[in-house]
């Protein structure tokens, strides 16, 4: 899967769960400033990223993780 | 409405506010919102098979996300809250106090369709599939919750929790909170979406439902109760304050009663007992005599156990002529925890149209059933003080006391 193709299956992960526009999924919005996500919607995303892309996220990972793009990052490291 | 009972009743130091009811909200089989539902249960005729709420649209009082974290019990609970207090005047006109303005609205199951997407979640994908939402979707509090929250109302805000007597019972703890002092003005009455495939099964194998799929209260051929889904909502607020701006209102709350029989999970006590001291109760918490009743609004289920102890519980408290007696459960299914809060607005309709619904599917009365039942025609009718019963499994009695105000 390239970077891209990993993105979009990323976006719709996040625009499905967090019910935002496609557009609103940009590399620097912050989840809570810009999407109106608390830690029980982050929750939810990892929990369908992980099934999306047959991943597995420890809770304790989630630390620190502010923006889509930290969020994409962690992603693509589990894809190795 | 009563703050005393015993000695301390007659000290004079209590003195009860008086109850107005000022907003009506529904969500029915027949339609959203009051005008649609006083149609559709004045008859002829009625939906057929289970009462599903069709055509209903959450995202009309929830945004996208809000809607996908909430059960439909909520949504139904919200619709109907939204319904009552724009009825009421809408927020600015009613400009109450926060910390003295609460929600008391009860369900029988919550939910339990998210219960059963998760449990499916649970079995296909394991643990780390359960919604991080579940416990806040399907707590049976969250519908209430989710209506303070949207009206920004800090009273007591709470659920309870009684099977088919739910809403009723809601109603009543939330007159006396107004009757009280306590709170100026509620949201109360009572949601339900039980509809899914394990609540359907669960409630047909323990043989309540209609194996015809015809609701016809005190039938000599009722079969069991037809299930729906819904709310049905009341704003009360203090009479003398919905005066002074000027509320319309459509009634006001006199008394109500809760006991329980006993007895057995599912089956009514013999003869109505329950039933017939709950009425008493609530009777006298309204300061009335039976002879000054003017209707009764049945819990009138269809069920063959139901109907007969309610029946005898009505002729033992207003004799075989006592006032006329309807269940609009004929129209609207039985809504289980949101049947008596749908029940208070189809009463606050009948005072407001000066009219009794018909009990829709009654065709041939059980002889041994003896109460005065209106059926075929709606019911032309000089309003007076209602009595409207919910009875729930548990041997739950629910009982409020609803009369026209003079104006």
């Amino acid at each position: 899967m390239d970077h891209a193709e990993a993105f979009e299956k990323f976006k719709t992960c996040t625009v499905e769960v967090l019910q935002v526009s496609p557009e609103q999924v940009t590399m620097s919005a912050r989840f809570s400033d810009d999407l109106d996500a608390d830690s029980l919607d982050l929750v939810e995303l990892v929990m369908a990223l992980e099934e999306a892309f047959d991943i597995s996220v420890d809770e304790s990972e989630l630390e620190g993780v502010e923006t889509i793009e930290q969020a994409f990052v962690l992603v693509q490291a589990k894809l190795g | 409405m009563k703050l005393s009972w015993g000695p301390s009743a007659e000290s004079g130091r209590l003195e009860p506010r008086r109850v107005a009811i000022t907003g009506l909200g529904v969500v029915s089989c027949v339609g959203l919102g009051k005008d649609a539902f006083w149609k559709g249960i004045l008859g002829p005729g009625a939906p057929e098979g289970i009462r599903r709420v069709e055509n209903f649209d959450p995202l009309v009082w929830f945004t996208p996300k809000e809607a996908r974290r909430a059960d439909r019990f909520t949504h139904f609970g919200l619709a109907a809250s939204q319904m009552a207090l724009d009825d009421a005047g809408g927020l600015e006109a009613i400009a109450c106090d926060p910390d003295k303005s609460g929600v008391i609205l009860g369900t029988g199951v919550g939910g339990l369709e998210t219960l059963e997407q998760q449990l499916n979640n649970l079995r296909d994908g394991g643990p780390r599939r359960v919604s991080p939402f579940l416990v806040p979707m399907m707590m049976a509090n969250r519908a209430a919750a989710t209506v303070s929250m949207t009206f920004g109302w800090k009273g007591p805000c709470e659920s309870v929790v009684t099977a088919c007597a739910a809403a009723n019972q809601s109603i009543g703890y939330a007159a006396r909170l107004v009757a009280s002092g306590r709170c100026e003005v509620m949201i109360t009455g009572g949601t339900e979406a039980p509809l899914t495939k394990i609540g359907l099964a669960a409630f047909t194998n323990m043989t309540a439902l209609s194996t015809s799929g015809f609701s016809r209260p005190f039938d000599i051929e009722r079969d069991g109760f037809v299930i729906a889904e819904g709310a049905g909502v009341l704003l009360i607020e203090d009479l003398e304050r919905a005066r002074a701006r000027g509320a319309k209102i459509y009634g006001e709350i006199l008394g109500s009663a809760s006991t329980a029989d006993a007895y057995h999970i599912t089956a009514p006590s013999p003869g109505g007992s329950g039933a017939a001291t709950c009425m008493e109760l609530a009777l006298e918490d309204a300061g009335l005599n039976p002879d000054q009743i003017a209707h009764v609004n049945a819990h009138g289920t269809s069920t063959p156990l139901n109907d007969l102890a309610e029946a005898e519980a009505i002729e033992k408290v207003f004799g075989s002529t006592g006032p006329p007696v309807t269940s609009i459960k004929g129209v609207t299914g039985h809504s289980t925890g949101a049947a008596g809060g749908v029940e208070a607005v189809s009463v606050a309709l009948s005072i407001e149209n000066r009219l009794i619904p018909p009990t829709v599917g009654l065709i041939n009365q059980d002889p041994e059933i003896r109460i005065n039942i209106v059926k075929d025609e709606p019911m032309p009718w000089e309003p007076g003080p209602v009595i409207s019963n919910s009875f729930g499994f548990g041997g739950h009695n629910s009982c409020i006391v609803i009369a026209p105000v003079e104006s």
